[in-house]
This record gives structure tokens, sequence and C-alpha cells, in this order.
């Protein structure tokens, strides 16, 4: 049996709102699944569903080959689950922490696990420091770290690199790798496109609805038109000139445009000489494949 | 004319040194960005901007007022949005208006002509009756935005504005900052979306208390970072990530979607190293070529070799 | 049940009180202050009240009748009258509760064998100790009244023989010394407050700050947290229960009588009671404020006024006497005051026992059911 998660027909509404408007999926064992979309797409109770910590109004959800309204206690032993605000006490040390969530899990001779789990997240220095006193990267390390003390088959992450500086992001990421080695299934939300690139399959959520569901390669797919990445100055004009200009779709970023286009060859002299003729200086142009966020943006606009 | 003047800016909590010594300016109408890790003094600084917190040395002047000496006239010429709190999410959207307008002291006629402003940003005509809780993200932002500048100050301080809301949002919000700026209000933001970064007129990069870069974009990528940036694509991500760290003509390492930046000596391009060092592990390239560093290279690149913790 | 786990719940609990210290004295201390304040300043006994004499005839036995009053500690002289009209002045100006008047003729009339009045012109304002005068000055009467009779009729060569001679004495609390009757309901009624408060505040201060989710998401039961969380608040209020009465007796000599096995028994279950509210009551509530006001309106008035703490049960209407049985104090003081005071065994006590472990068996089972059903609500 390769679904570790099975989700058929799953319903939650909040007052008249349709947070999750009947959606259906799959989660192979050992695969590193991430769920994308705006916020209030209906991510985060999604994950609260999976977790056991919110009832679906309709709708199963197995887990582990169990169904998770009748065996919620005995799922949960086998999940992790890591939320988006930062739920660990404060008051204790990083080891107490750990402590005590290995005891509620009922974790005999946690010690050796305890250790090992500090050394590979670089935590082991600060074991003794009270959990309020770390920095926003350390205490996400933390929260994972008790969130696999009792060696869970499945890890839920809400949002896990909210909020947390790029390096920090990378250091999490090499750990998350690490736990697919070692066969964990990962389920996570992110808002990050970029992290999204990573995972085995993706699903971009939307109003409650999945709206696709691939690996990223086949999701990017989608959209088979080319990109053009124009790096220029200033953007914003460079935007504006192309948006009122043309009929191509062009999307903004940073100090880049990126420019959809059926054909590169035929579009990209017009495009480039209509934003010389406008004042854009072009610092650097090539073809890039889509990205999710590309493909992303696309899809909400298209529904839209 | 500078908005902002900050100079040997201190702040100390017993032993620990949260802001050292820090000097920078912020011209009027700029949108200057800040940026740095957690932890990295970012809070600090910007509630001793904001009058709340007082410095243990040094000053700054926001507004033309002193936050030492005057921190009460400066907080009357400002605006915050912080992504912890921003608006009562058991408050109607009109309500929260009424409110922030009352608190800032705003004439019944103003805050009417202020409140149709708002709610138009933040496409919500009609819709003042909505409680605030229920709204999504991106809208609720807009709206916190509005809240924030609705007494039209000179100066807006925005903590993480961004932070969890989707793509297309965050475009729509900086549009938004691009219209205030242009209409002469500064901008002083802090953001870890470095694409986001890349949309302000100027940038200082803070960690640890110390300032260690500041500049535009395009000066913090030249000045910075001497290296060179390589963008690979392959088919094992993490591996390649961990390999490349190792290598010693390797400075830096980062990743970005399915790729890994690596950043090299300038005159480095022994790309068949690159290449056979991958076949060697079992790693396939897909594709490799040098790119036009993104602020994120330079953030990692600035920060990354001292963040072991 | 899973013992390791209830455990783990509570050995966190005690990691958490230890590091605050400031909750940690409030709960220590502030039973101890509340005990020194009714104690010693709320007093029902009335002393030292002020009496004015307006004495027309100045003789010897008017003035023998004014020094047994003043000889107490009971009526303070502070002055004396020489007219009628002053008599209303300092009545309204409170400068005296009480204005004794010693008619002219008093003597004469006595001892003429007429009836001889004297005056007591008291305040009634203060209602309670108005009602203490006229029982001490009554009092004072009938022994001058008696003493007086004796020395007439012994010079008149008849033994006096007094037929009935009326003289309470008060079992368990001789000098009616009013704290002794209050310690039993004070300990009942900080028991309860502190007990539902504490447990009140640590559930929900969880739910507040998310880390109640972490919890929901491990393989433990409800029973199993429920119970971890409380342990350590019921040790505590263990603690402040011993303080009480140990302060109890250094400053009013109030000394237990009963048995203490059989006292700390009672106590365990009017905990289980009081904590099984505080759990009901952050199931309804989202912050700590709301925690807070509701644990506190809830324990507080029912067990300071209908649990007969100070208002004497028997003497409310009968449906308020039925309605007194909501609050568990009800319960606890009437053991207590049996072990305390009276130092009875269980036999005069087993009916208040079973209401009370009955009370704390119902209030725990639903808090853990009510807990159970709210958990995967939303």
């Amino acid at each position: 049996m390769n679904n570790i998660i099975e989700i058929t027909s799953l319903r939650k509404s909040y007052g008249g709102i349709k947070a999750v408007n009947n959606i259906s999926f799959s989660v192979n064992a050992g695969e590193m699944f991430g769920l994308v979309g705006p916020d209030g797409a209906g991510k985060t109770t999604t994950i609260r569903i999976l977790c056991g910590l919110v009832n679906q109004e309709s709708g199963t959800v197995k887990i582990l080959d169990k169904d998770l309204t009748r065996s919620r206690k005995e799922i949960q032993k086998n999940i992790g689950y890591l939320s988006q605000k930062f739920s660990l006490y404060g008051d204790l040390s990083v080891d107490e922490n750990i402590e005590f969530f290995a005891e509620i899990h009922n974790v005999k001779d946690y010690s050796k696990r305890r250790d090992e789990l500090l050394d590979f997240s670089r935590l082991k220095p600060f074991r003794n420091r009270t959990a309020e006193k770390l920095s926003g990267g350390m205490k996400q390390k933390l929260a994972l770290v008790c969130s696999l003390i009792h060696e869970p088959k499945i890890l839920f992450l809400d949002e896990p690199t909210t909020g947390v500086d790029p390096v920090s992001r990378r250091d999490f990421w090499k750990i998350l790798s690490r736990l697919l080695k070692d066969g964990i299934t990962i389920f996570m939300s992110t808002p990050y496109l970029d992290e999204a690139e990573r995972c085995n399959r993706v699903a971009l959520m939307n109003s409650g609805e999945i709206i696709a569901l691939d690996t990223p390669q086949k999701v990017k797919g989608l959209m088979n038109q080319q990109i053009i990445e124009i790096v220029c100055s200033p953007v914003r004009i460079a935007y504006q000139t192309i948006k009122r200009n043309t009929a191509l779709e062009v999307q903004m970023f940073g100090d880049r445009i990126n420019v959809i286009v059926e054909n590169y060859r035929t579009e990209l002299p017009s495009i480039k000489k209509l934003l010389t003729e406008n004042k854009v200086n072009i610092a650097d142009e090539r073809i890039i494949p889509p990205s999710l966020e590309n493909v992303f943006i696309h899809l909400i606009k298209d529904a839209e | 004319m500078n908005s902002i003047e900050v100079k040997n800016l201190t702040k100390k909590f017993g032993s620990f040194t949260s802001v050292d010594n820090i000097s920078f300016n912020v011209k009027q109408a700029e949108i200057f960005g800040f940026l740095g890790a957690n932890g990295a003094g970012k809070s600090t600084t910007i509630r001793m901007l904001c009058g709340i917190l007082e410095p243990t040395s040094g000053d700054a002047t926001v507004g033309g007022y002193s936050v030492a000496k005057n921190p009460e006239r400066v907080k009357q010429n400002i605006g915050y949005m912080s992504q912890r709190f921003s608006l009562y999410n058991d408050l109607a959207v009109g309500e929260n208006l009424d409110f922030f307008g009352g608190v800032y002291g705003l004439s019944n006629e103003k805050l009417k002509e202020r409140k149709k402003w708002v709610l138009k940003i933040a496409n919500l005509e009609g819709k003042e009756n909505l409680l605030t809780g229920s709204l999504p993200g991106g809208i609720k932002q807009r709206l916190a935005l509005g809240a924030a500048v609705i007494h039209q100050p000179g100066i807006v301080f925005l903590d993480e504005p961004t932070s969890g809301v989707d793509p297309i949002s965050r475009r729509n919000f900086w549009e938004l900052i691009n219209e205030l700026s242009s209409k002469g209000t500064t901008i002083f933001v802090t953001t870890h979306y470095l694409e986001e970064a890349e949309f302000c007129n100027n940038i200082i990069l803070i960690d640890a208390g110390k300032l260690i870069a500041e500049g535009n974009p395009k000066q913090l990528k030249s000045e910075y970072l001497k290296n060179s940036i390589y963008e690979i694509e392959s088919d094992k991500v993490i591996e390649a990530l961990e390999l490349f760290e190792k290598q010693d003509f390797v400075v830096e390492t980062s990743i970005f979607g399915n790729n890994i930046h690596i950043s090299v000596e300038e005159k480095f391009n022994n790309l068949i190293l690159i290449n056979k060092i991958c076949e060697e592990n079992g790693i396939t390239i897909k594709r490799i070529n040098k790119i036009v560093p993104t602020l994120e290279d330079v953030f990692i690149h600035l920060l990354g070799s001292e963040k072991k913790s | 049940m899973n013992l390791n786990r209830t455990r783990a719940i509570a050995k966190k609990e005690f990691k958490h009180l230890f590091r605050d210290i400031r909750m940690l004295l409030i709960l220590l201390l502030f039973p101890v202050f509340l005990l020194g304040i009714f104690g010693y300043a709320v007093n029902f006994d009335v002393h030292h009240i002020k009496i004015v004499v307006y004495d027309e005839e100045n003789s010897e036995i008017s003035r023998e009748f004014i020094s047994s009053l003043t000889k107490s500690t009971y009526f303070d002289l502070v002055g004396y009258i020489t007219n009628d009209f002053q008599i209303k002045e300092i009545l309204d100006k409170k400068k005296a509760q009480c204005v004794v008047v010693i008619p002219k003729d008093f003597s004469r009339k006595f001892y003429s064998g007429q009836e001889a009045k004297i005056q007591f012109l008291i305040d009634g304002v203060d209602g309670n100790s108005a009602n203490i005068i006229q029982f001490y000055s009554t009092a004072a009467t009938q022994s001058l009244n008696a003493k007086l009779t004796t020395e007439v009729l012994s010079k008149a060569g008849i033994k006096s023989f007094i037929p009935i001679d009326f003289r309470p004495i008060f079992w368990f609390n001789p000098d009616l010394k009013s704290t002794r009757f209050f310690i039993p309901g004070l300990i009942a009624m900080i028991l309860i407050i502190t007990a539902a408060v504490s447990v009140s505040l640590s559930l929900v201060r969880e739910k507040e700050r998310g880390t109640i989710e972490q919890i929901n998401v491990s393989s433990i039961r409800s029973s199993e947290l429920l119970i971890g969380k409380t342990l350590p608040y019921v040790l505590l209020a263990l603690v402040n229960a011993a303080m009480i009465l140990i302060a109890g007796y250094i400053l009013f000599d109030v000394a237990i009588k009963g048995s203490y096995p059989l006292l700390f028994l009672s106590t365990l279950i009017f905990l289980i009671a009081s904590t099984s509210i505080g759990i009901l009551v952050s199931v309804i509530s989202d912050s700590q404020q709301v925690a807070f006001s509701v644990a506190t309106m809830i324990t507080m008035l029912p067990s300071f006024i209908l649990s007969g703490f100070v208002f004497p049960i028997e003497s409310m209407p009968p449906i308020i006497q039925v309605i007194t049985n909501i609050t568990p104090a009800k319960f606890f003081i009437n053991v207590l005051r049996a072990i305390i005071l009276r130092g009875v065994g269980v036999f005069a006590i087993w009916d208040q026992l079973l209401y009370l472990i009955l009370y704390a068996s119902v209030l725990l089972g639903a808090a853990i059911i009510i807990y159970n059903k709210k958990e995967t609500k939303s």
C-alpha cells in the first residue's frame, strides 16, 4: 500500500465560508508533498484536519491505512506536527521542551535520540537555554526536533519557514532532506513557491479547492508558453510598458520582469525595442523555464 | 532632505548589546529596506525609531524630532504596521478604521475622506461591515497599511508586512507602497522576501546589531559581492548543495527552487571541474550558467558563513 | 490511563509554577494575608462602644452602675452630659453610640420599692452593634438588679433566692470568638477560589499560546492531561490549607480538635471538586481574562454568601436553602467545623462527606467529558 494518506471528498466550512471544498488526493509514502496557495486558500485547515485537531464536515481521511475519525489517537502516535505559530514552552529550556514531548508521547529511553536530534539540528550548544531566548531560526529547529522525538512516520509542517531569514531557511531544508532519506513522509504547506519546487509533488490550492496537482515539472508543463526573463531598470516602467502596449502577460520580480510569450524568437526583438524606446535599460535577458511561481500566478489569473 | 537620521544608535539590555552603534540616513520619499536575520536587532531598531524604546546611547531624528528627547512628537508624525498585530479581528472593517482614525485625532470630515481612500486601496468599497478576521490575508494587509497611514504621516514603518502573503497579493501590496512613496511618504520596511528588497531605493543589512552593508540594490550586488554566481540545475538538489559546500573554490552556497547558487572567486570559470565533481558523485547537471546575482545571493553571502548556529 | 504521560504533564506544570515567582508568591501568601485581614479587622465582636452618661442623680449607686459598665472592654465612657438637649447632639454627631440616662429619683424609687428606670438611648443605625449594645446593657442591668435586690433583701433579713440562673455557656467557643467561627469558612473560600482560578488559568494559557495544539496532536488522553494539570494545584492548595491552619493556630488560637487524617482526606475531596470547576471554566474561556473573571465569580460569591461562611443557612428562606447546595463549599464548611471546632469523627459527618464525594465525581466526570467534546470541535 503506497498511499500513506488518502483524502476523499473532504469538506469543512466556517460560518458560510467553504474553507475546504471537496478535495480528494493521496500522498505516497516517503514523498515530500507541498501544498501551496494564498492566504485563506484552506491550507492550514487541511493540515489541521489531517492532524486530527479539527473535525471535518464530511469526507474521509485515511492515514496509515486507518480511518482518522475512528483511530485518531492511534494515528497521532505516528505523526508529528509543526504549527505556524511557535507553540513550545518559552520558560522551559531546549532540553526540557524535548523531554516533555518525549514523555507525553511515551517514548522510553529518549536521551540517545534527543542527543542525536540536537546534534543534527546544531542546537546542542544551546541545550540549556530557555526557548524564548532562541532566535527565530533556532526556535523553528527546536519545534522540528520536538515533533520528531517520537520517530513519527509522517511529518506535517504548516508554513515552517515563514518569517525565517534565507540563511536559516537553507539550513532547515538540509534537515528536511535528511529526514526524507530516513524514509519519513513530509506534508508541508508553504507560501514560498521556490520551496514548492523541491517537493516530489505539489498541489496548488485556492479558495478551498485544488487547482493543480502533480510533480513540479508537470505542473509547470501546464503552461506551454515560454518565459523571457529581462533584468532591467527601472523595473516598474518596464512592467507597465509591456502591460500597456502589448497583450502579453508580464510579471514583475524585484529587479527583473518575466514576459510570457508563445515564441521567444519572434517576440523578443520587438519587446526589447519597446523597452529601449521607453528608456528602460536592459542588463540581461534569457529564456527561463517557467517557475512554479510563474505558473501559479498564471493559473490564478486564469481563474479570475 | 533626510527624513530619518540615525547617529551611533545603540541599545543594550543588561550586558547584551542588541543594536551596536549604527548610523545611516533615509531620504524623504525613499523606500528604504532594512534587512537582517531574526534576532539581528531589526525590531529593536524600529522600536527606537518609533519612539517607543529608549536608546542606551546615540540618537536618531525622525521627521525632525529626536527619538531620545522628544519621542512623543516623533510618534505624531509616523505610521507603523507590524506583522504581529495590526487590526482587531473582531471588529468590522469600518470600525477598525474609525478606531485608528480616532486614535490619530482625525476630525470627522477628515476621517470620512480618509476612510474612503483606505477602502478603495484595499478593494473593500461598500464592504465596511465585513468582519476583519474573515478577510483573506492579502486584503487584510492592504487594509492594515491603509490604517497605518490613515493620518497621512510623513514616514511609515512596515515590519515584515507581506509575511505569509501569496505572491500576487505581495505584488499588489508593493504597488501600493510605490504609490505612497511617489506621493512623498517615506517608507521604512523590513522583509525576508529579498526579491521585494529589490524594489527599495536604498538598503541596509544588519547582523548581530551591527551594520554590515548599505547601498542601493545595484551597489550591494556589485560592491559586496565580488564573486561570480553560478546557477546549477541538477537532479539531486540537496546532495549537490552539500557536495559544493565542501569544495574549496566555493565561497558560499544557497538554494533557489530546484537550483543551487554557488558563489566562487571572481576569476573562477572552470565549468569542467564542476561537471567532473558532480559526475564523480552521481549527480547529473541539467543546466549551469553564470547569472546576475540577486539580493538573496548577496544576503546569504554576507550572512551565510557566520550563521553556523 | 498512562501514568507516565500524566506525570510528564504534572512535572512540566510544576516547572512553570516555580519559574513564575510572582505567581507562586501570590498563591502562597495571599491566603495567609486574607486570614490576617479577616481575623484582625473583620470582627463581629463589638468592643469599645462609646457611651456618654447623663447622670442626673450622681449617687453612690448610679456611680457604681456606671463603673460596672465601663469596667469591661465593651463600653468606653467618653463623656458626661448635663442636660437633655445634648443627647440629640451626641447621637447625631456620632460622638457616642449610646447615651445612658440615670434619672434624678432613681435610688429613691428603688429603695421605696417602686420601679426605677434607667434609660439607654442607642443609635440604631448599625443594627448589629445596636443589638449587641442592648444585650450587654441588659445583662449589666440584670447584674445590678440582682446585686441590689440581694442587698435590700438581706437588709430586711431575707436570704435572696434567684429561681433560675440563666447563664449560657457557649460550647466549643466559650468567648464566642468570631474568629474561630471564621476559620473553616475562610479555608473553604480560599481553597475553592485559588484551586478553580489557578487550574482554569493554566489550561487557558496553553490555549492562548497555542501550545495546546502540540498536546492535542500527541497521543495523550484528555483524562491524563486534565489530571496531570490539576495535580500541582491540588498540592499547592493543600499547602495553603496547612498554612492557614498553622497561622490560625498561632494568631488566633484555633486548634484542631479532630482527626488530622480525616481533615486531610476531606480537603482532598473538596479540592478535586474545586479543580473540576476550574476545568469547566477553561472549556468555555478563550482568554485568561475571561477565565479569571468567570472562575472568581462563580466560586467567590456562592462560597461567601451561600455556604454558611458568614450568613447562617438556617435563617435563609427555604428556596435559597435549596440553592445553597450548588456550592461544594457548603458541605466542606460543615465538615471543617465539625473536625476543627468540634473534634467529631466520621459518624457525625458521613452524610456531608458523601455529598462532597458525589459532587466531586460528578463535576470531574462532566469536566472530562465536556473537555473531550470541545477538543475537536473547532
